[in-house]
C-alpha cells in the first residue's frame, strides 16, 4: 500500500509505503527535510510531529530524544514510524 | 604497535535500542564474532583478527550511544601508576564494577568532555585466536566486511582542550593531527599511543558524553568497496563515502547500525610518529580534511551524533 505524506510546513508530499519508514520514503526523492540521520531511531534528527494520520511504531526510538509522553502524543522519530494511511506531519 | 604507555583501545561498550538487530548486523554484516553473553545479557564480540577475549560490547538501552571505552596499558604497574596520575591531574577514579569477562582489574573515571574513559592491564586471550605457527592470514575466511580490528572512535563533547591535556600529560598519547578555530581554541584533535593514525579523536561540541563513531579497521581499499557493496546489499543507512580522509589519509566509509550508533569501517591511514611535526587544518578546510573528495563537509557530521 502507499500513502501521502505531508510535510504541512513546506506543503511537500513524498510517495509513503506500508512497509517502510516516512524518514526512507522522504530520504529516497531527494528532497526530505531531513539533512541526513541514522535511520536507527539514535540521533533524533528526524523528530516530527504526526498532526494527522495513522502510523507504527516498528523500531524503538532512543529516549534520549523522544520521550514516553512524548510519543504518546504523536511526536515521534520518523525514522522509527510506517504509515497505515496518509499522513500530514511537521519538524518537532 | 604502542610506542607509549597505552597500547591501544582494547574495549568499546555502545549501548543500543533494538539489541537483536544490532548484534545480527555486527555479526553477519560487519563480520565480528559473538565471544558470548554477561550474566546480565549483554553481547560480546571480537575480530576474527584479535587476541583478547573481546573487544566490543553492546548493551540493550533505552537510548543508543556511548558507554565507555577502555585503554590497555603496558603492565600492572604502569596501570597504578597511570591512576594516581589520573587523579593527580583532577579526575577522581573509581574501580569498574560491572562484569567483563576476561578482563583484569580496569580503572574508570569520567574525563571533562562526560565520556567514561577506562584503563587496563590485563586481558585474557580469546578462545579462537589467529594463527601462531606458520600462520595463514586467517583461519577460516572472513565474513561480511571482514572488520580486522576495532580501531579508534571520534567522541563529541564540551572543553576537548582538558581532554587532550589529559591524554598527552597523563597517558602519554600524541596528536599527529588538529584543528583549532581562528582564535585558537581546540575544535577537533587527532590522538594516538603508538603508530596508528589515530586511536581516538574528539570534536568540541555542547552536549556531552555523545559519540560520533566508533571505526573498524579493513584490509584495504578493496575491503572498502566490498563493504560498500554490502551497505547497499544489506540497505543499511549509509552516511559518507566511499571516500578518503585527508586527515589520517586513511579510506573509509561511514554508515549507521540499526540502532543509529555511526560506525566507520576505515583502511590505510599514514603511520604516526611522535617525533614527527603536527599537522594544522583551519576550520575553513575543514571539510575538505574530512572528506577529501566531496571537498567541503557533509551536514550530518556535524548533526548527526548518538
Ligand atoms: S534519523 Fe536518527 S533518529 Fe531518525
Ligand atoms: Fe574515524
Amino acid at each position: 500500500m502507499t500513502y501521502e505524506i505531508k510535510d504541512a510546513e513546506s506543503g511537500m508530499t513524498y510517495i509513503g509505503r506500508d512497509d517502510e519508514s516516512i524518514f526512507r520514503a522522504m530520504h529516497k526523492s531527494g528532497r526530505s527535510i531531513f539533512k541526513g540521520g541514522c535511520e536507527g531511531g539514535g540521533c533524533g534528527i528526524c523528530k516530527v510531529k504526526i498532526l494527522e494520520g495513522e502510523y507504527v511504531a516498528f523500531k524503538k526510538m532512543s529516549r534520549r530524544h523522544v520521550t514516553e509522553e512524548e510519543e504518546s502524543q504523536g511526536i515521534v522519530l520518523a525514522c522509527c514510524v510506517k504509515p497505515s494511511s496518509d499522513i500530514s506531519l511537521e519538524k518537532a | 604497535m604502542a610506542i607509549t604507555k597505552t597500547i591501544r583501545p582494547g574495549l568499546i561498550q555502545m549501548r543500543v535500542t533494538n539489541l537483536e538487530e544490532s548484534v545480527a548486523f555486527y555479526r553477519d554484516v560487519l563480520g565480528l564474532d559473538v565471544v558470548g553473553k554477561t550474566s546480565d545479557g549483554r553481547v560480546m564480540f571480537k575480530t576474527f583478527d584479535e587476541f583478547d577475549h573481546h573487544s566490543v560490547v553492546l548493551r540493550a538501552a533505552p537510548e543508543s550511544g556511548f558507554d565507555y571505552v577502555a585503554f590497555k596499558v603496558t603492565d600492572a604497574e604502569t596501570l597504578e601508576e597511570l591512576k594516581a596520575a589520573t587523579e593527580a591531574f583532577g579526575y577522581p577514579v573509581d574501580i569498574a564494577s560491572d562484569e567483563q569477562p576476561g578482563y583484569g582489574k580496569r580503572y574508570g573515571f569520567t574525563l571533562c568532555t562526560g565520556h567514561r574513559i577506562e584503563l587496563y592491564a590485563e586481558v585474557d586471550m580469546a578462545e579462537n585466536i589467529p594463527m601462531l605457527l606458520n600462520p595463514d592470514p586467517w583461519i577460516d575466511p572472513p565474513r561480511g566486511m571482514k572488520a580486522q580490528r576495532f580501531d579508534h572512535l571520534l567522541l563529541y563533547g564540551p572543553n576537548i582542550g582538558e581532554a587532550v591535556r589529559y591524554f598527552t600529560e597523563v597517558l602519554g598519547m600524541f596528536y599527529p593531527e588538529y584543528c583549532n578555530t581562528p582564535d585558537g581554541k581546540p575544535f577537533a584533535y587527532w590522538l594516538t599511543g603508538g603508530n596508528k593514525a589515530h586511536d581516538i579523536a574528539f570534536v568540541e561540541y555542547e552536549k556531552p558524553n555523545t559519540i560520533h563513531h566508533h571505526a573498524f579497521y579493513l584490509e584495504d581499499w578493496n575491503a572498502i568497496g566490498h563493504a560498500a557493496d554490502l551497505i547497499g546489499k544489506h540497505r543499511v543507512k549509509r552516511d559518507v563515502g566511499p571516500t578518503r580522509h585527508a586527515i589520517t589519509r586513511g579510506q573509509t566509509i561511514y554508515f549507521f547500525e540499526p540502532s543509529g550508533n555511526r560506525i566507520e569501517t576505515y583502511a590505510g591511514g599514514y603511520a604516526a610518529y611522535p617525533d614527527n611535526p603536527k599537522r594544522q587544518w583551519t576550520v575553513d578546510e575543514i571539510g575538505r580534511g574530512l572528506f577529501y573528495y566531496e571537498g567541503e563537509l557533509i551536514p550530518s557530521f556535524l548533526e548527526v551524533v548518538t
